[in-house]
């Protein structure tokens, strides 16, 4: 049978084995996993069939531990279930896990490995999710390729119904699950004849049925426990034969062999290195290579991690080895060796222990490399096989960095290259996440695969911002099979294609080129004058490296051609078209012929246009004559001011310029602990237009700081006297209100290079010109020519002194937005809903604040490296920050408010301890300070402050512990912020304990209805009617009423607000909710991208949504009936438009209109009627009169 | 009663057809128009902007590692297009009355294809109605004309099946029109489009677009024009906008209309209250001196009227002439 070829990554190939091989497919969200759960959703609400003509069905649960209970009682009824997950994931389903081996319960859990969060959360792949599942019980089969992921997902499944052992099929998280590679496909006929429905048969058998019942899951006792665990000894002991015979059938069906451990080398090999995942791969072709010049290498790729077997491990060693470097990627801290390492050694010294050693025993090292996806390229490889030629090879090495603390790290030669590499075409684009760079290129790739006998391989590095976010693309063809599992390195891209001009300014993006490579810039700038516009770095590298370099206009011709500004098309056209991977004429008809796949019968119009753009773009292109010398008269700027700080100008600078690799570990705390504030010192230049303060319009209002989600408008109210200085363009205004002193002026200023363009400000601004309506206090108008000006008022303005707080009256809008800003710049999407929230926070709270984040949105444009928008006052304050997991959130900081508790008490105990000391008035006065307002806690931390001064003096151990802890008498605000993911989902049962306790902390639910940062899938707030990711025919259930469960415990503080629907609201809510000497929950709309809206939209939105009743604006203040009144107060009037009107506004409902409009029309008439009840409901309980109780009958 | 009629070529049991709507996005309101009686419907509208929004490329990736996008990608695989001709299908396949289909939209790139498509799939006629706003100060009305002439014999060339074009009222020569409609292909005109008219919010000082339902009454310019325009052509006319209750729509039939149009009444009603029109129009049928409703049909056209002038120019200056506020005084 001729073989297919696909081009798909490694998630899309496991999950296609996972979805034709089982009958219940329990999921939930989380990166790099998450694609695998979504293609299984997408192929089922299609209608998919598995390989015996049913759908499976598919869930979503609350959490990861949730799905493994959920896959648990499937299997246990007999169902085939499989599940797809990583990292933390992972580690939840442990408990269930144990259970599902114990009971020898076939399954396979697909794993894109990924690093577990210890001093850090990260995302990216390293082995430490499996190693630290390793003990469960389950086998663990390991893919290295994304041709792997298929192959091994297909044996996997067919071994474990063999064995009854239940499988993890793992693969590397990003290198493997997120490549795009062309695969030979596993089809249907293949996974039908690996799997043997006998056995399949034989599970259902074994299922719980009351026709003939069981009992499983009992509770043993010693006299019977320890037997039973030893019961299962020969299912483990046969199961590695099984999966190579499994392995044998697959290759008899496909020709693709492999074996539990697979040797790749020279027969006579005396180096070997031994590992498994996607670095093997680099390690073979660095082998092949180091053969072919005459070095004796090999490597080991380990397939079958668990069941582990030695003998197997063994047989596969040449017998010449004389040294082995067993590679780990993760650290297990505290153990003399990482798990695979101890493995291998104990295999081997097992083997001569018991004499069947057909070698002499070689030395053994082992070594860290590839933590959280960190390259690992040849040149290492070839360093650990260096290390291991010298007679003291360095033990428990490290790979990959420069560790100047403990020196574990061989060091490497980043340019060596493997003549296969060498022989790879190899390309780089730089592009912005949205203008579909990445689309294009993974078309690009489809193309060469389908019309050439060509390999191709596609991997995405993607930025860890959300607004501007860039991505580079790296693509190889070459006429082998790509081993390549790094990125292209300098000096060796052949092709770089520049889609944003804006990037000349941020990347050195000619260090990658070639010599003699090709440089396509979408530049406005004519033939003529585009060498000009090269920074004299990149035009010496051009001169330098021979570069061809071509530029085309691309936004005119999408725009002429009728495609907005959709460049994609065009820029991988002029690919195509200059880069000789195919010959022009087909390679222009293979991309035309791409445009009418994909357009079909949505239109020959479209097709026309795409055909239009395609012909203007070969016309467009343009090659530019390259001088003999540097002509300009600039060089990149720096990526941060010079007079950032120096840990910023050392370790922050390095990441924003993509030299991060290079930070030496002395850099970086060991503890995980970052300075705040950094995101100032990022200038990201993203918006087109800025917006310009009319000073003369402006009624001082406030609301355009308010709703900045980026922190960049600022107001401050001054002493006009001191902008004598200010730079000729500064504007201020005597300030307009009694609240202020008399004569002072206000400014609103712009941080011009902070500003993401979104224009909310602008939206929000409520003055309109007389003359011209469209005009008001606020325009947005093009930047450029501002930057330089605006950047000189913006260093002005922030010489000028914050207006005093004391004074600040915070029921004031206008007066409350003079406050400083604590979250500014943060990398949120551009319009974001939830950072407004954060920043009222931080300017009303953030000098003693602190902070409890639930990972999610918030926690990765809070706290993801490079920098945080989390800052400091000039006074040093600043909310300190940490996030914990995604589920223990509540828990958290319920811990942090009883540490600050227990502390305070003590310090109020060693207050009375040392009264003679410090003087009894000095005590009473700090333990009885009235900190509820600014002036209040102004004053109790200048009598803090003489305290410290005081207890230096006094030489006594309770004056040392009271040092220590004094802080805490100052007021501390504990605010627990996290998304509807956690909060609604996985954190649930833990936000439902902290709202029990009666603990003085501030609950922050950012609800943005969906699971943003994966993605956009369906959690418990997401409403009816809405389209997400796991609810792809629209949710069915409504969405789940936090506000009422929480208000049904009678002491806590409920405010549920939309800051766009009516700001003085949400800041009201916010101080009460603080000043609540109990637990108060904000519940805040908080509009996001995924509902497919353009966040230009965000505020009216936020007011649809409370006008049509699908968010009513209550508070629920329990102070209340302390005064005989009702604590709940309505805060928004009943719905006043129709439901449809607010859905008919947002993509997320629409498009169920366009896809299943009977069930559209359904859900919004149930939607409809639950707003109305739901208000009607809210309405009568904040209309009961409320009593007191009556008094006890005597 | 005999409430039978003909519409494009097509014998229709009765003249209620229920117009582009939401209502026939779900197969379940349509199949209830059905069973209150309409003799045909008429598809929602195929939208060019809709055809050129969804037409473009679908970005899988945002660019931000852990999100590859943030709607289900699967939800934008069809287009517009393709869902729009399914649900024709599926309407087709489904009710036993006549399903025409509507195409929106004023320029002529794709559209004839997408005619051709819509006819294919199985449309019993096809109802143009370009929606054009004529805010070029350049263009004269003849180039205005122009183009929905060109848009229609291209279509009439590939199109076999019966073509109505819904018009505005925004023609200098209305009759004269219809005459160069019927001559470069048309087989009825539906009068009139109604366009959805800006507002300006005067709190806010901004244009507010929201959608306006018809009022009972909107009706009279129809009438007006039909009754003109009956027995003149050979065209089918169809009276629409402002059709609320049974009485609109026999005043329409009256003015001569084959069919007439609903839209506003059910979508603020439902669908049963077309029963309700229906069920009034055959007690005022059998109330009246006709047998069937062919037989009343344009007699108060103008040309059958006894007060042509009612439906021109002096009607107006009677009217002006015969006002006198009222004996209460100003309200």
């Amino acid at each position: 049978m001729k073989q297919q070829f696909l081009t798909i990554d490694g998630n899309e190939a496991a999950a296609t084995i996972a979805h034709l091989a089982n009958e219940v497919i329990a999921i939930y969200p989380i990166t790099p996993a998450s694609p695998m759960g979504e293609h299984a959703d997408e192929w089922s609400s299609q209608g998919r069939r598995n390989l015996w003509g049913t759908v499976p069905k598919i869930i979503e649960m609350q959490s990861e531990g949730g799905a493994a209970g959920a896959i648990h009682g499937a299997l246990q009824t007999g169902a085939l279930t499989t599940t797809f997950t990583a990292s933390q994931g992972l580690l939840l389903m442990i408990p269930n896990m144990y259970k599902i081996a114990g009971e020898l319960t076939p399954t396979v859990f697909h794993v894109a490995t990924r690093s577990l969060a210890t001093h850090a959360l990260s995302i990216f792949g390293d082995h430490a999710d499996i190693m630290a599942a390793r003990s469960t019980g389950f086998a663990f089969l390991g893919a290295c390729s994304v041709q792997e992921a298929f192959d091994m997902a297909l044996i996997a499944q067919a071994a474990t119904l063999e064995s009854r052992i239940p499988f993890v099929h793992f693969f590397d998280g990003f290198r493997t699950s997120h490549e795009v590679a062309k695969v030979e496909e596993v089809n249907k006929e293949t996974v039908r004849a690996m799997i043997n429905d006998e056995l399949i048969t034989a599970h259902r058998r074994r299922a719980l049925n009351p026709e003939h019942p069981v009992l499983r899951g009992s509770s043993q006792n010693p006299d019977l426990y320890f037997q039973a665990r030893e019961a299962i000894n020969p299912y483990y002991a046969s199961t590695s034969a099984i999966v190579q015979q499994c392995m044998d059938r697959f290759a008899a069906l496909t020709g693709r062999p492999y074996h539990l451990f697979d040797y790749v080398g020279a027969d006579d090999a005396e180096r070997i290195i031994v590992m498994m995942g996607s670095g093997a791969e680099t390690a073979h072709e660095t082998v092949e290579h180091l053969n072919a010049q005459g070095e004796r290498v090999g490597v080991i790729k380990v397939r079958l991690f668990r069941p582990f077997d030695s003998a197997a491990l063994i047989k596969a060693l040449p017998a010449t080895v004389k040294a082995i470097a067993v590679l780990d990627r993760t650290k297990e801290p505290g153990a003399d060796g990482e798990p695979l390492y101890k493995d291998v050694i104990t295999g081997i010294a097992q083997s001569f222990a018991n004499g069947t050693a057909p070698l002499s025993m070689p030395r053994i090292i082992g070594g860290r490399y590839g933590l959280s996806s960190k390259e690992f390229t040849p040149g290492m490889v070839k360093a650990i096989f260096d290390e291991l030629k010298k007679p003291q090879s360095k033990n428990s090495f490290t790979v990959g960095i420069d560790d100047d603390v403990s020196h574990t790290s061989l060091v490497w030669d980043s340019t060596f290259r493997t003549q296969a590499s060498l022989k790879h075409n190899c390309a780089i684009f730089y592009g912005l996440g949205s203008d579909g760079t990445v689309s294009a290129n993974k078309n690009t790739i489809k193309i060469i695969g389908e019309h050439t006998e060509l390999h191709a391989q596609g991997f995405f590095v993607y930025d860890s911002k959300k607004s501007g976010a860039i991505t580079v693309s790296h693509l190889r063809f070459g006429p082998e099979p790509i081993r390549s599992t790094y990125l292209i390195g300098d000096d060796s891209a052949h092709f770089i294609g520049c889609h944003q001009p804006v990037f000349l300014e941020r990347y050195d993006m000619l260090d990658k080129a070639a010599l003699g490579a090709t440089f396509l810039l979408n530049t406005t700038a004519s033939p003529d004058k585009a060498w000009n516009i090269l920074p004299r770095r990149m035009q010496q590298q051009i001169i330098d490296k021979q570069v061809k370099f071509f530029i085309i206009d691309a936004y005119r011709v999408a725009e002429e051609a009728g495609l907005g500004r959709r460049i994609n098309t065009i820029m991988q056209t002029c690919h195509f078209a200059i880069s000789n991977l195919l010959p022009k004429e087909q390679a222009i008809a293979a991309i035309k012929h791409a445009v009418e796949v994909s357009y079909g019968r949505k239109g020959q119009q479209l097709i026309e246009i795409n055909f239009r753009a395609i012909d203007s773009a070969i016309a467009n292109l343009h090659q530019v004559t390259v001088p003999t010398t540097v002509t300009s008269n600039f060089e990149r700027p720096a990526p941060v001011a010079v007079n950032a700080p120096e840990f910023v100008q050392r370790v922050t600078a390095a990441m924003l310029a993509d030299r991060g690799d290079t930070i030496p570990v002395s850099a970086i705390a060991a503890d995980g602990t970052w300075p705040l504030g950094t995101a100032s010192f990022e200038k990201r230049n993203l918006a087109l237009e800025i917006p310009a303060w009319d000073e003369d319009l402006c009624i001082h209002c406030g609301k355009c700081p308010f709703v900045c989600p980026h922190g960049v408008i600022r107001s401050k109210v001054f002493d006009p006297a001191l902008a004598a200085d200010a730079p000729p363009t500064f504007k201020h205004a005597p300030v307009k209100g009694k609240e202020f002193p008399e004569g002072w002026h206000i400014t609103y200023q712009v941080a011009p290079e902070d500003c993401t363009g979104c224009g909310l400000c602008f939206d929000i601004c409520p003055v309109k010109d007389k003359e011209n309506p469209g005009r008001r206090a606020l325009n947005m108008v093009p930047q450029s020519p501002l930057r330089v000006s605006e950047r000189q008022n913006w260093e002005f303005f922030l010489t000028l002194p914050e207006f005093d707080r004391r004074e600040v009256k915070t029921s004031l809008m206008k007066s409350a937005m003079v406050l400083q800003p604590l979250f500014e710049f943060s990398g949120a999407c551009s319009g974001c809903g939830e950072t407004p929230y954060l920043k009222l926070a931080s300017q009303l709270f953030g000098d003693r604040m602190v902070v409890a984040n639930a990972t999610g949105c918030s926690s990765i444009y809070g706290g993801n490296l490079p920098t945080t928008p989390w800052a400091k006052n000039n006074e040093g304050r600043g909310p300190a920050w940490s996030n914990s997991l995604f589920e223990d959130n509540a828990e958290f900081g319920l811990g942090m408010r009883l540490s600050i508790d227990k502390q305070r008490e003590f310090a109020s105990e060693l207050l009375h301890v040392l009264r003679d000391e410090i003087g009894s008035e000095q005590v009473e006065a700090l333990l009885n300070a009235d900190q509820s307002s600014e002036a209040g806690i102004h004053d109790q931390r200048e009598r803090v402050a003489e305290l410290r001064a005081l207890l230096k003096t006094i030489d006594k151990s309770e004056a040392r512990q009271l040092e220590s802890i004094a802080d805490q008498l100052v007021l501390k605000s504990v605010w627990i912020i996290g998304g509807d993911g956690w909060a609604y989902d996985i954190g649930f049962g833990g936000l439902d304990h902290v709202l029990a306790s009666g603990r003085d902390v501030n609950i922050l639910v950012l609800d943005t209805e969906v699971y943003s940062n994966t993605g956009g899938q369906t959690s418990k707030a997401t409403p009816r009617g809405a389209v997400a990711k796991f609810s792809a025919g629209g949710k069915p259930t409504a969405k789940k009423d936090l506000a009422m469960i929480a208000m049904s415990y009678e002491n806590v503080y409920v405010a549920q607000v939309a800051y766009a629907a009516k700001d003085v609201h949400t800041l009201k809510a916010f101080m009460e909710a603080e000043s609540y000497p109990g637990v108060s929950i904000i519940i805040a709309y908080a509009p996001c991208i995924a509902w497919g809206n353009d966040l230009g939209q965000n505020h009216q939105m936020q007011d649809l949504a409370v006008r049509s009743g699908h968010w009513p604006l209550l508070r629920y203040d329990p102070r209340r009936t302390a005064i005989g009144e009702n604590p709940l107060q309505l805060d928004s009037k009943a719905p006043s438009i129709d439901y449809r009107e607010f859905t008919g506004n947002e993509v997320r409902f629409s498009m169920l209109w366009r896809s299943h409009p009977e069930v559209a029309e359904n859900l919004l008439d149930e939607s409809r009627r639950e707003a109305w009840s739901r208000y009607h409901h809210y309405e009568q309980l904040a209309g009961l009169p409320f009593d007191q109780p009556p008094e006890e009958k005597k | 009663m005999d409430l039978r009629t003909h519409y494009l070529g097509i014998e229709l049991k009765n003249p209620l057809v229920p117009s582009a709507s939401p209502l026939s996005r779900s197969l379940d309101t349509a199949k209830q128009l059905e069973d209150a009686g309409a003799s045909a419907i008429v598809m929602y509208s195929l939208f060019e902007e809709e055809l050129r929004r969804n037409g473009g490329p679908r970005y899988v990736d945002i660019g931000h590692t852990e999100a590859r996008s943030y709607i289900p990608d699967y939800q934008q695989d069809q287009g517009e297009l393709e869902r729009h001709l399914e649900q024709l299908q599926r309407l087709k396949s489904s009710l036993a009355i006549p399903v025409i289909a509507s195409l929106n939209g004023v320029s002529l790139d794709g559209w004839v294809e997408n005619g051709k498509l819509l006819a294919e799939a199985g449309a019993d006629a096809l109802e143009l109605n370009a929606y054009f706003i004529a805010a070029d100060l350049e263009q004269s009305a003849s180039e205005v004309e122009q183009r929905y002439l060109a848009l229609l014999s291209e279509l009439r060339r590939v199109v076999s099946i019966p073509i109505t074009m819904k018009l505005s009222p925004y023609f200098s020569s209305l009759g004269n029109m219809v005459n160069a409609l019927e001559a470069n292909g048309a087989n009825g005109v539906a009068l009139f489009n109604r366009f959805y008219q800006p507002d300006i919010d005067i709190d806010s000082l901004q244009i507010a677009s929201r959608l306006q339902l018809s009022h009972s009454g909107d009706h009279l310019l129809a009438m007006r024009w039909i009754a003109i325009l009956h027995g003149r052509t050979r065209l089918s006319l169809a009276a629409t906008s402002g059709v609320h209750t049974a009485e609109d729509a026999v005043k329409m039939v009256l003015a001569g209309a084959d069919v007439v149009h609903l839209c506003s009444t059910l979508l603020l009603h439902g669908p049963r209250e077309l029963a309700q029109i229906l069920e009034g129009m055959e007690r005022w049928l059998e109330a009246s001196p006709y047998e069937s409703l062919e037989q009343c049909k344009g007699v108060m056209s103008q040309r059958q009227s006894r007060d042509p002038g009612a439906f021109e120019r002096t009607n107006y200056v009677q009217l002006l002439g015969g006002y006198t506020v009222s004996k209460e005084g100003w309200r």
